[in-house]
């Protein structure tokens, strides 16, 4: 590997310090009681337009996306751009049905969807797969948060042996558990302002630099193999990579609001209007991540990947250290310092959104509900700072010892796991139509077949679906979470007609504006 | 009371906005393809990216014209 970069890494360790501060001072924003759960785990629902903007862009855009989605245009080519479609099908969702499930929340104070689904169907173990599928999906996201912290960290050139290599991940770990701890969704919530100040001027100043210093893009994508500059035209009897390319992006976009995290960042808002409005606002992101995702070819344009100073470092983490090598071939060490903080910080602030998430389900529709079932606030807000270390602590073990490819392989069945609640929670905010014994049939059915097909496929994302002498290649999400609609449709009337018993605590008034 | 919530609650042709967004988005025969180039770039590439603007002021023109 190359030589530890001083410059770069001071800058690097000056901008983690400020927003360690910043995590801890936020405590004292928009001052609340932090001993009430909605305090400490939705910071309060106060967050207005501009601050949840920020926080949801925490949530979709994490240091994660900004190294894997470049690795993969460089490795696979346009593929990669799924990104694209993905980030703009999934506004007119949040714009739509992620709006309505925020007025309900409001109203009868949910803190999560488990929250939703069992005042909405009065079921409490279809609640339980809502929450336990969301904790399970959420975790390998964390430590995929702490992949990119890992990859930088290298890319300053520290290396050691043993527990020295792994020291300054735990550092970064402790504060990041620290400030969660005592600042709750407060603390992402102001550090992701920072974060997306760095990340826009990285990406912005990459877009335009890189480019000049290469010669044009036309230059740039002349570099490109010819098969990786576009989709593979399909051939006779399959839809081939149209398919895989718009399930990929659809499947995507139907699961993202389903994660914890992004439910926590969307319930903290302080109005409706705030989500709509972020609906249109948001793309903003959309559009630099797919800016971002052309850097995948400038390393190819620049002929990073074959400099000798950065094999180390593409024997290490594969391609996965694509973005940081060409950042640290185009730019000087004090560019390269902001950069890889604002990489870095971008892995903290949705792993500590990941973590808060993740407690205030267990709190909520686990513990509470199957445990202690009259917590006072302060023995659940305790129980949830607890759950959110006891979390973190899991992912970093889970990072440290085990192979970052498993990390991978379960965020992509995470994927197919967490499209399973789109039933009763995405259509269970339009209606109340669905028995909630089928709805949980549903679940088990898709999750199962999810599971087994991504098994047969050796853990890629498409699955070949033949129809007759046809061929749809497509996202596995996409294919289970319609199974699961359809026995969840067919089994409504065959439980209903067994049991009489629906309740609903919700009242259609609840899902859009007072009206006044 | 009752006529503003029915209509509140309801479909806006408006909408129909989001259907032509997610529609394109999610045809790739449409735009996988290297000409026109725009600066070099192949039309692939900066046509989804114009799409993500194209289909913010939809959300936009959404947004004013309909109500909670």
């Amino acid at each position: 590997m190359q030589e530890v970069n001083w410059i770069a890494l001071g800058i690097f360790v000056v901008l983690f310090g400020f927003i360690s501060w910043l995590g801890f001072a936020a405590a004292h924003w928009r001052k609340g009681d932090l001993d009430q759960l909605h305090e400490w785990g939705l910071g309060g629902r106060r967050f207005g337009t501009l601050i949840t903007w920020f926080l949801v862009g925490g949530d979709i855009y994490t240091a994660y996306t900004f190294i894997a989605v470049p690795a993969l245009a460089f490795g696979a080519g346009a593929v990669a751009f799924f990104a694209v479609p993905y980030t703009i099908i999934i506004y007119p969702l949040l714009f739509l049905a992620f709006r309505r499930l925020w007025y309900v929340c409001h109203k009868h104070g949910y803190i999560t969807a488990g929250d939703f689904v069992r005042g909405r169907f009065g079921n409490r173990w279809l609640a339980l797969a809502v929450t336990v599928t969301g904790i399970v999906a959420t975790m390998p996201y964390i430590a995929l948060q702490l992949v990119g912290i890992q990859v930088v960290i290298g890319a300053l050139g520290i290396s050691g042996t043993g527990f020295a290599a792994d020291l300054p991940l735990l550092i970064a770990f402790v504060v990041l558990a620290a400030f969660t701890y005592s600042s709750g969704l407060r603390a992402p919530a102001s550090i992701a302002v920072v974060k997306d100040i760095l990340i826009y001027a990285t990406a912005l100043t990459a877009i335009v630099v890189i480019p000049m210093q290469l010669g044009g893009f036309g230059k740039i994508f002349a570099a490109v193999p010819a098969q990786k500059l576009l989709l593979a035209v399909p051939g006779p009897n399959t839809t081939g990579s149209y398919s895989g390319y718009a399930t990929l992006a659809l499947g995507s976009a139907m699961a993202l609001f389903l994660y914890p995290h992004s439910v926590t960042g969307i319930l903290s808002a302080s109005s409706g209007h705030a989500i709509r409005r972020n609906a249109a606002m948001l793309p903003g992101y959309t559009l630099m991540l797919g800016l971002l995702a052309l850097l995948g070819f400038f390393v190819i344009g620049a002929g990073v990947d074959k400099l000798p100073e950065y094999a180390g470092g593409f024997k290490q983490f594969g391609n996965n250290f694509a973005v940081p090598a060409l950042l640290l071939h185009s730019f000087p060490s004090w560019f390269v310092g902001i950069a890889f903080a604002a990489i870095g910080i971008g892995a903290l602030v949705p792993a500590a959104i990941m973590s808060i998430a993740a407690a205030n389900l267990y709190t909520r529709n686990i513990h509470r509900e199957f445990i202690n079932k009259n917590p006072t606030d302060k023995q659940e807000s305790q129980m949830a700072k607890l759950v959110s270390l006891i979390v973190k602590v899991g992912a970093l073990v889970f990072i440290l010892f085990v192979p970052t490819q498993y990390a991978i392989q379960l965020q992509l069945l995470g994927g197919i796991w967490i499209i399973q609640t789109l039933p009763p929670v995405m259509f269970g905010a339009y209606t109340r139509w669905f028995n909630s014994w089928a709805l949980l049939a549903g679940w088990a059915v898709g999750t199962f077949a999810g599971t087994a097909m991504a098994v047969a496929t050796k853990l890629t994302p498409t699955f070949p679906l033949v129809i007759g002498n046809h061929s749809f290649p497509g996202y596995t999400a996409v294919y289970t979470v319609i199974l699961n609609l359809a026995v969840a449709v067919l089994l409504t009337p065959l439980f209903n007609s067994m049991s009489s018993n629906r309740t609903d605590e919700t009242v259609a008034a609840d899902y859009h504006d007072k009206v006044y | 009371m009752l006529e503003t919530q029915t209509k509140r609650s309801g479909w806006s042709w408006w909408y129909l906005l989001f259907v032509i967004q997610v529609a394109v988005a999610l045809w790739p025969p449409f735009y996988n393809r290297i000409e026109p180039t725009l600066m070099g770039i192949p039309f692939f590439y900066w046509f989804q990216l114009l799409w993500v603007i194209v289909s913010a002021f939809f959300t936009a023109i959404v947004y004013f014209a309909t109500s909670d």
